[in-house]
């Protein structure tokens, strides 16, 4: 016994270094995005890359002087929100009907949403463009939020359908024993017991949604534009703008990146829910 | 006529201008021009003095959509082919302007005021915008290419850089300069593939070795000894005096690596004059030559035209304001708000003759004279040697170009990275190509997307 502790000791260390090391890799994309925005655009450029530079908030200051960053920002919110709420109300109904419900062609249906997923988004754009123009859609939230919503529907409903599928049909049946009905089973029994499978999958969605590029820049101009279009016009064919870009893309992480790091327990638990039985 | 009646008169007349300065200036009142752009220099300019124009048209709102360039053409492309009406102005290159007015997807841009004077706008330039004799855009500023050097670097090696050099003597140069042990490499050039980035500058250069695109019953010539020699030449350079990795070198990065002092040469657009000069972005800045475009066995060709231009998409729905605006944007007095406001080196270049007249803006850009004469020699119509069926110099005005000019781009910028041989490369590409117009019929029926310049 007395031989092994060095051992694991050894292989604790290791253990922690291996997950340091991975986490510094995961996260220096970022990190190197958060400095570049404090350069200048020579620095930004130089190589070999400057590690030590003198910061500035020029990129900063000329992004907030070019562009209204609320409005963007608040259009985000609002359909990286209403897609998520949208996408919440229809896949967890479809998910307790697929979990507790099933028919023989429930596992066909689930895969056949599934492969939606796999269909390039550009294969549909003139279609979607015309429905959206002929509803009088085009650079609107309200489009948007439905397409969102839409495109993540069908990784929300697996989501939940698993999270469900680990939850005993007992508990469920002794609730209606007691005399709830669906609707009542559903509220005051399955959605309070799987909350943080639910808070993870809203949670994907919401990111999913706040990252959006291809419709938010083909289906609005500046009314509903959200912040990934913001991003995209700080992008230049001729001229330095990687210091500009590095500021206006955390400006546009940051507030998703706050509310995975304040959720990010609620996260974990929801994304391992049901890992281990 | 008595005193009273013509008082009067005079009432009454000052009466009817005010009525007309005010139906002039409530003319587009509560109209909102949705205007979509790419981020560059001169377009940022136009954004951030475009309250000049709000205020002096009261009642107009300018809504500005600015997005990366490719994403723009294809926002563009989608909304106007389906009628979408989003946008009232739109930024355009060269290639687009002939081909989407050819399709009437631009309102034409007929009877321009006299004030306008659009006899100062360079000949060359207009007649890329223009469709059997129709104006479909405005320029806001053109571009050629051009040869920046180190002028410390070639004075310490007792160099002289002629004002049009050749190939040959690049290579030279490039082979005396290129000192990588202390960061120097001989020419930066741009390797990135895509039909606007390596095969910008290539197109130029097989030009310059006699090539062409195509010959006038639309064959593909590119399995052409010109072509070979021209690209093996363009390959072996950079390989050999040019920076690590020079395939995913496209115009920003070459930018960087020139005004970080890395390249001793550097061909490409004009429009990278104002940064290399400038000190807040360029370590070179007041050490850097500018002479023409270098040529080989013909001179024609040998420099590239491309126009950023202004247009009113055919599903405008306020047309008449958007084209109210953009004379505005490309008028002589929005030259010289820019040159007030920015300095004289900021004034959108390479679209007025009035521009290069002005003695101050030649002093203030040490680019200017070699950018004007570079544009004033170029000649759409003839970009090469051959006679050839389209008109334009690094582009051909068929839809197929993207396409086609891609793909012989992706294979080159393998042949660069070591991935494969550029003879068979270029053989392989001919192929392709001539598939690619046979399937479209090129074969059959000679397309005219633009006609000769009329005389």
């Amino acid at each position: 016994m007395a031989r092994n502790r060095p051992t694991r000791r050894l292989a604790r260390t290791l253990r922690a270094l291996a997950s340091w090391i991975v986490a510094l890799v995961v996260f220096f994309p970022i990190l190197w995005m958060l400095l570049t925005s404090f350069k200048t655009e020579l620095d930004a450029f130089s190589m070999p890359p400057h590690f030590v530079f003198s910061p500035t908030l020029e990129n900063y200051r000329e992004i907030l002087a070019r562009a209204n960053y609320l409005h963007y920002a608040w259009n985000s919110i609002v359909t990286a929100g209403g897609a998520t709420i949208l996408g919440m109300v229809v896949a967890v109904p479809a998910a307790y009907a697929f979990a507790y419900h099933p028919t023989k062609r429930t596992k066909d249906v689930l895969l056949w949403m599934l492969s939606t997923k796999m269909l390039p988004g550009v294969g549909v754009l003139v279609p979607i463009y015309l429905i959206c123009r002929d509803l009088n859609m085009l650079d609107s939230r309200l489009a948007l939020v439905i397409i969102f919503a839409l495109i993540n529907l069908p990784i929300m409903v697996w989501m939940i359908y698993t999270y469900f599928r680990d939850i005993p049909y007992d508990i469920l049946e002794a609730a209606r024993m007691d005399g709830a009905g669906t609707w009542q089973t559903m509220f005051r029994v399955l959605i309070p017991v799987s909350r943080g499978g639910l808070a993870s999958t809203a949670l994907l969605c919401l990111i999913l949604s706040w990252n959006e590029a291809f419709w938010s820049l083909n289906l609005t101009t500046s009314s509903a534009a959200p912040l990934t279009a913001l991003v995209a016009s700080f992008s230049s064919p001729e001229g330095l703008f990687w210091a500009k870009l590095s500021a206006v893309s955390t400006l546009a992480c940051a507030p998703i990146l706050v509310l995975g790091w304040l959720s990010q327990r609620q996260l974990v638990r929801g994304l391992t829910f049901g890992a281990v039985k | 006529m008595s005193d009273r009646w013509k008082r009067h008169g005079a009432l009454a007349r000052l009466a009817l201008c005010a009525a007309l300065t005010g139906a002039s200036a409530s003319a587009f009142a509560d109209t909102t021009l949705t205007i979509g752009t790419v981020n560059n220099a001169d377009m940022v300019r136009m954004q951030a003095l475009s309250p000049e124009y709000e205020r002096t048209h009261p009642g107009v709102h300018l809504n500005w959509v600015v997005l990366e360039e490719n994403t723009l053409r294809q926002r563009l492309t989608t909304d106007i082919a389906t009628h979408g009406g989003q946008f009232d102005v739109v930024t355009i290159g060269a290639y687009e302007a002939p081909l989407w007015g050819a399709q009437k997807w631009l309102k034409p841009l007929d009877n321009l005021p006299a004030d306008y004077d659009v006899e100062d706008l360079f000949k060359n330039v207009r007649e890329q915008l223009t469709v059997d004799d129709h104006l479909y855009a405005v320029p806001f500023y053109a571009e050629a290419s051009i040869t920046y050097y180190r002028t410390d670097l070639f004075a310490r090696a007792n160099l002289t850089m002629p004002q049009q050099p050749t190939w040959d003597q690049i290579r030279g140069f490039a082979q005396k300069l290129h000192d990588p042990a202390h960061g120097v490499y001989g020419i930066c050039l741009r390797g990135k593939a895509g039909w606007g980035e390596n095969m910008a500058l290539l197109g130029t250069i097989v030009n310059s070795w006699g090539g062409r695109w195509f010959d006038e019953q639309w064959h593909p010539q590119i399995d052409t000894p010109e072509w070979h020699q021209a690209v093996n030449f363009y390959v072996d350079l950079l390989k050999h005096y040019g920076p690590p990795g020079p395939s995913d070198n496209g115009f920003n990065e070459n930018l960087a690596l020139f005004a970080g002092g890395r390249c001793a040469m550097w061909v490409d657009a004009s429009v990278g004059g104002g940064t290399v000069s400038n000190p807040k972005e360029s370590q070179v800045a007041g050490k850097v030559g500018f002479v023409r475009s270098p040529h080989q066995v013909t001179d024609k060709g040998s420099s590239w035209l491309w126009v950023w231009s202004l247009a009113i998409p055919a599903s405008s729905k306020q047309a008449d304001a958007a084209r109210d605006f953009i004379l505005w944007a490309t008028s002589k007095p929005y030259l010289q708000l820019v040159a007030k406001k920015y300095g004289e080196e900021s004034t959108p270049p390479g679209t007025r003759e009035s521009t290069y007249a002005n003695a101050a803006y030649i002093e203030a850009a040490p680019f200017a004279k070699v950018t004007y004469d570079s544009l004033k020699a170029v000649d759409p119509a003839h970009p090469t040697l051959k006679p050839v069926p389209y008109k334009g110099i690094q582009i051909v005005s068929i839809p197929e170009f993207q396409a086609v000019a891609t793909l012989v781009g992706r294979q080159i910028a393998g042949a660069l990275a070591g991935r494969g041989n550029v003879d068979e490369l270029l053989h392989t590409a001919q192929g392709a190509v001539d598939r690619t117009m046979k399937r479209a019929g090129y074969y059959e029926h000679k397309p005219v997307i633009q006609q000769e310049p009329s005389k």
